[in-house]
């Protein structure tokens, strides 16, 4: 167990490096100057044009500034943003909103997905199943935003039945539309995912042995088909909650959330290269963390699975 | 897929009852030719109305994107503002837009952009994906290894977050090519790591090992007869992850980084279309409804395919 976990963090460590040089390089290549931008239309005295290159290594080749900002991430220390902010006081604020929205839908897309996948795959065929394919394929079909609006302005606006926006008031209350709406894709994934893996497992000798020892239905059902068939969805699951966490920026636009989502954003518009480099790390590592997290998971879940 | 070279003859080992009986099975002519999977996958499909509804909307959508000027004479720019938010009129079924646009034809025009996109994406990141994916999946090794943390890097950064960047970074010059660089460039791992997967299982059949005992090159082993037997899995992530790829182009418009304004785009209309929602909410229903259907064609097309290709999904 001990050495698994050991591999895959050293895995980890070539995927760290790649995904953070990816995004440093991009954000390089993305034109406009951030700090003549700080001047606005009058402008900036060159000297302090210079001083300020200076201070944020901008005056020094691409992968040098790469490197130094990596020995900044190493030692915690991400850096300020152009306008003298702490980019970690920036995430304190950005991250714990998007954290609990993105396992608000996680959670909001496990409950309902799994439950209706179950439900959907005992009676293949049936009325419901049916229901529940339709539904699904509807939701993957009609994109997010458009998905947002039309919640939005129905339940949040014409019903009034929950807040239509989140702005500074983050709670439970207010983050379950936005949450419903971040998570409405992959539960249609969750769904179909559920349904065929139940389906596929109830024909199982496994089962059928449960099932010919006199085990009850609903013993065969949660404990020999539902935890057999939650391994690919939590396979899923687990990719997605990094994919949450980045994807908010769509969701939080229209709920007004100040989240991830929104910071990055605008960051990435108005060029904030240490913003935008270290709010993408940490997703990064929130993704392979999720990942092997879900790994381990997959022996509690499959007998069968033993990390020597 | 162990089942390509079954003879007809053999059917009735693992055909399922509610689908061929006996009797059909044995009507079977067995000194006809063995049926490829193709052949027996579009036997199952085209029994399937699902295949059909799919397919006739995807023949329409693509026919709208190909002849627009066909089903409406109206220019999609040209705008009068005294008919902002005007009602549906004869000629203007959908009615106009709050630039006083008739919707009707800003829908018609809008798909072509859809489906550009959409086709042109899923052919780059199947030419780079299976290409990739099959080197890694059958000569393994270093490339192998590499190959697999690359697509880890890409899958750590999430999907939008790329697309943002650098559709930010084509600040100046946004067009089509550059939406299908932009989705193709973070979207061949997938298909890699699918490729490499179904390479990886093909690899080792007998019919791999009679083609090089028989003398046949590498290359020529990997071309005529592990791609084609690994071709499966890659056409029915290709047809699902087309519609993906239209609803990320509709996201990046809506976002305003995506086409240029100039084109007519019905995840901009969308954007624009959000703005008078109070006012106007049918305005949204059009482009919203025409992106939501062409999406959905292309998901059941998925589904139709798989099930086809798939003889395990098929037997359940």
């Amino acid at each position: 167990m001990g050495w698994y976990i050991g591999r895959r963090l050293l895995q980890m460590i070539p995927v760290f490096f790649g995904a953070t040089l990816l995004i440093y390089a991009m954000v390089f290549a993305l034109p406009g100057d951030p700090v003549l931008a700080l001047g606005g239309e009058r402008g900036l005295n060159p000297a302090l044009v210079a001083q300020i290159r200076a201070e944020f290594n901008l005056d020094k080749p691409f992968i040098v500034q790469y490197l130094l900002y990596l020995k900044g991430i190493l030692t915690l220390d991400f850096g300020t943003t152009f306008s003298g902010r702490e980019v970690i006081d920036v995430m304190g604020e950005a991250f714990p909103v998007t954290i609990r929205l993105a396992l608000m839908a996680l959670g909001f897309e496990a409950l309902f997905g799994v439950t209706a996948g179950l439900f959907a795959g005992l009676r293949k065929g049936g009325a419901f199943d049916a229901a529940a394919l339709v539904t699904s394929l509807l939701v993957i079909a009609v994109p997010t935003f458009v998905i947002g609006f039309v919640l939005q302005f129905v339940v949040g606006v014409r019903l009034a039945w929950l807040p239509p926006t989140v702005g500074s008031d983050v709670s439970f209350r207010t983050l379950l539309m936005p949450a419903m709406v971040l998570g409405a894709v992959s539960l249609a994934y969750v769904l179909r995912l559920t349904r065929t893996s139940v389906a596929e497992n109830l024909s199982a000798d496994f089962v059928r042995t449960a099932t010919a020892k006199g085990l009850s239905r609903r013993r065969v059902v949660t404990v020999h088909v539902l935890r057999n068939s939650l391994i690919p969805v939590v396979t899923f699951l687990g990719a997605d909650l990094g994919a949450l966490m980045g994807g908010a920026i769509i969701t939080e636009g229209i709920f007004n959330i100040n989240g991830v989502g929104g910071t990055l954003y605008r960051a990435i518009t108005t060029s904030q290269a240490p913003t935008v480099v270290s709010f993408t790390t940490v997703l990064v590592v929130v993704y392979i963390v999720a990942n092997l997290f879900v790994d381990l998971l997959y022996a509690v879940l499959d007998p069968r699975i033993r990390y020597a | 897929m162990p089942d390509a070279g079954r003879r007809p003859s053999q059917q009735h080992f693992v055909a399922p009852f509610d689908e061929d009986t006996l009797g059909t099975v044995d009507t079977v002519d067995e000194s006809a030719a063995p049926a490829s999977l193709w052949t027996e996958a579009w036997r199952s499909v085209r029994r399937r109305p699902l295949f059909w509804i799919s397919s006739t909307m995807i023949l329409l959508v693509v026919l709208l994107a190909i002849a627009p000027s066909l089903f409406t004479s109206l220019d999609p720019r040209f705008c009068e503002l005294k008919n902002s938010f005007g009602s549906p009129s004869a000629g203007h079924p959908f009615g106009y837009d709050r630039q006083g646009c008739d919707i009707y034809a800003r829908t018609i025009y809008g798909a072509s952009a859809s489906v550009t996109v959409g086709t042109l994406t899923t052919m780059l990141v199947v030419l780079i994906g299976s290409v990739v994916g099959a080197i890694a999946g059958f000569y393994g090794g270093w490339f192998d290894a590499l190959l697999s943390r690359v697509t880890d890097i890409f899958f750590a950064i999430p999907f939008i977050l790329a697309g943002i960047v650098v559709m930010t970074m084509f600040k100046e010059d946004r067009n089509v090519l550059t939406v299908v660089f932009v989705l193709g460039a973070f979207g061949w791992p997938q298909i890699a790591r699918i490729t490499r997967g179904a390479v990886l299982s093909v690899k080792n059949s007998e019919f791999i090992t009679a083609s090089t005992a028989l003398g046949a090159s590498r290359v020529t082993t990997l071309v005529r007869h592990v791609m084609p037997n690994s071709a499966a899995p890659i056409i029915v992530t290709a047809t699902v992850s087309l519609g993906i790829y239209i609803v990320a182009e509709a996201t990046l418009s809506f976002l305003g980084i995506g086409l240029p304004p100039e084109i007519t785009s019905w995840g901009a209309d969308i954007a624009k279309a959000q703005a008078s929602l109070r006012a106007e909410p049918s305005v949204l229903f059009y482009p919203a409804g025409a992106l939501a259907i062409t999406v959905l064609s292309f998901i059941m097309m998925g589904d139709v395919v798989r099930d086809a290709l798939d003889p395990k999904a098929r037997n359940r």
